[in-house]
């Protein structure tokens, strides 16, 4: 191989270390191996070259940029509502609660605030776009385990989320339902009934996924002690959301800071865990699914009446300034940091994404792990790769 | 610049809206700041509740470690750069002129919304000033105190470099990854700065403003359709700038 690049080149110069360490030891020969673009562990393509001694990981570089599709500079060519309809994208499963933070942090330029109920549905959206996040990690755990019926299982319930969504945004996936200052439009009528419902199928799948997987023995195995993470470490990398929640951090964005969403009209309860395992990843983003139906089913039954819409210019013109807003988003710590200067367009939105933060531990973590662990780490850490790349 | 340095004159009240109690908790940080980087700190606003701190660049790597060690900073959140270069180009792609001439919001009168004064040079750099064209901004949280606080240096245009603060975050790797790739900076004491994105023989700094968009090269900025005057209606009054734009 004709090393042509410089993480080439540490690749390779690590290689020849490990290579020398084993042939002392073992006289067995060192071997690189390439998870990836293309892996069923990854939603999107991460190349992920580890170094391989026997069957343990002693070197592991995560390559990006397979999905870079330059967001950042694309947001300093549109106007404001525009942008919602490129960062719907950025977590493609999560697709609302990415819009959430960059409108709040427009609203908060301008001033403006939406109505109650425009909130109080924002927070419902939010949380179902959580739901059919994590629907997905749930079973997709499971696959990479071995254990196929969990990933049908999300497919079928998620879908009881996804109709609702379409329901009322006309979007499955990319909803683009924000507006600054409000909403797109209201609700249709028995929607909230049928969310009600989707509410307790929903805690159904999550009864019958605890039932198939957590008390299972390969589950436990495969998942129990496996890619521990430190609270102090976590941190010092930026982990946010489930990931440093199961690590014993007790921090949610949602509780903790002040939002206009209205979290706070609901009683909820943040779960963690203190193993920092994959295992406790899994229980937390499970708990955390049932947290959000809860959620739901509250603002559901307090929604308020009245209009979804602020009054707002007919061209959005946001003053001059910067802000920072940040949400709890299912990967974890979403945030804008939008700097205006007065156009009809940001002069520089910073896209502060969860995976990003969340896959560059991942050299610190796998470094010493057995290939077969690798997979259910990095499933567990649960990242989009558009999230990544943005 | 050599009066905000003077630390009488800097804290600003900022913008009154964020709440008592908050607030006096960031005052205190800033005054630990202040009294670990003394001078270096250069400009400060507390505003909405919010902390920006605006430093010098030689004390960016040592500002890193009195957060992180003596102020409970625990949580990196990231890093990236600023690029306050006018760009008319760009920044009036929105109301396309196709003939590439002046935009149209560079020289209309928002400009009295400005939070700071332009500095030399034409630069309208944002909340706690700055007086150059490049500056790298991070922010760190404590999870503890549940306060965030987003730092900012000027970085010199021709020789954007600053100290690294990978040995105090680690992840601040890949985030000083990006900014090198995408604006150029050097980051002094960074274990390997190589693409993070874009591949290997990429030449340029694609957030930089003076980067061309590619994409707006091939094909000028369609969305000027949006704003057109529907047939037969007049353009609304506030819609001058499209009117403006649509007329070419």
């Amino acid at each position: 191989m004709v090393a042509t690049t410089d993480w080439q080149k540490s690749a390779y110069i690590a290689g020849q270390a490990a290579d020398a360490r084993v042939n002392v030891e073992l006289e067995t020969e060192g071997m690189t191996l390439n998870l990836g673009p293309q892996h069923p562990a990854t939603h999107g393509t991460l190349r992920i070259v580890v170094r391989l001694d026997g069957e343990q990981v002693v070197w592991a570089e995560p390559v990006c940029g397979y999905m870079h599709r330059g967001y950042e500079k694309l947001c300093e060519v549109r106007t404001y509502p525009q942008v919602t309809t490129l960062v719907n994208r950025i977590d493609w499963l999560g697709h609302f609660a990415n819009e959430v933070p960059f409108i709040l942090a427009a609203e908060d330029l301008m001033g403006i605030e939406a109505p109650p109920r425009a909130q109080w549905i924002r927070t419902i959206f939010f949380e179902m776009a959580r739901i059919a996040n994590i629907t997905l990690f749930l079973g997709d755990m499971g696959v990479q385990l071995g254990a196929i019926t969990p990933i049908f299982f999300a497919f079928r319930d998620r879908e009881h989320v996804l109709n609702l969504m379409e329901a009322a945004t006309g979007g499955r996936f990319h909803p683009n339902y924000d507006r600054i200052g409000g909403l797109k439009e209201d609700l249709p009528r028995g929607w909230v009934e049928e969310a009600k419902a989707a509410m307790k199928k929903m805690r159904g799948f999550c009864d019958e996924i605890e039932d198939l997987l957590m008390g299972n023995e390969i589950f436990q195995k495969r998942t129990r002690g496996i890619g521990v993470i430190p609270p102090a470490v976590g941190l010092e990398y930026g982990l946010s959301g489930a990931n440093i929640r199961a690590s014993g951090v007790d921090w949610d964005i949602r509780r903790d800071e002040p939002s206009p969403l209205v979290y706070d009209q609901c009683d909820w309860k943040v779960w963690t865990h203190p193993d920092g395992d994959s295992f406790a990843r899994y229980w937390v983003r499970l708990q955390e699914t049932r947290e959000a139906t809860k959620i739901v089913d509250q603002l559901l039954d307090s929604l308020p009446a009245g209009s979804i819409q602020a009054k707002v210019p007919r061209i959005i013109k946001v003053p001059a300034g910067e802000s920072w807003v940040h949400t709890e988003n299912p990967l974890g710590e979403m945030g804008y940091y939008v700097v205006s200067q007065g156009g009809l367009g940001p002069f520089r939105v910073k896209i502060r994404t969860p995976s990003f933060n969340n896959v560059s531990i991942t050299p610190w973590l796998l470094r010493g792990v057995y290939v077969p662990d690798v997979i259910t780490i990095l499933a567990s850490l649960y990242f989009i790769l558009g999230d990544i790349d943005r | 610049m050599s009066s905000v340095a003077d630390e009488d004159t800097t804290p600003s009240g900022g913008g009154g809206d964020g709440t008592g109690e908050v607030d006096a908790v960031r005052t205190g940080l800033l005054a630990t700041l202040r009294g670990h980087l003394g001078d270096a700190v250069l400009e400060s606003e507390l505003a909405g509740g919010d902390l920006w701190v605006r430093i010098d660049r030689a004390a960016w790597a040592r500002a890193a470690d009195v957060l992180r060690n003596s102020m409970g900073m625990d949580y990196f959140c990231f890093l990236s750069g600023l690029d306050w270069m006018v760009n008319p180009d760009l920044s009036g792609e929105k109301v396309w002129d196709p003939d590439g001439g002046a935009a149209v919001e560079a020289d209309d009168d928002e400009a009295a919304a400005e939070p700071t004064a332009p500095a030399e040079g034409g630069l309208r750099t944002g909340v706690a000033g700055g007086d150059s064209r490049f500056q790298v901004f991070a922010r760190v949280f404590s999870v503890s105190a549940k306060v965030g606080i987003t730092l900012k240096a000027d970085l010199d245009e021709r020789d954007p470099r600053v100290g690294s603060w990978v040995g105090v975050y680690r992840g601040a790797d890949w985030h000083e990854r990006e900014a090198w790739e995408m604006y150029g900076f050097d980051f002094e004491g960074h274990p390997g700065l190589r693409h993070m994105y874009l591949p290997g023989e990429f030449e340029g700094h694609p957030l930089r403003k003076d980067f061309p968009l590619l994409a707006r090269e091939v094909k000028p900025w369609p969305g000027l359709v949006d704003v057109e005057a529907m047939p037969g209606e007049e353009a609304a009054p506030e819609d001058t700038e499209a009117a403006e734009g649509a007329e070419s």
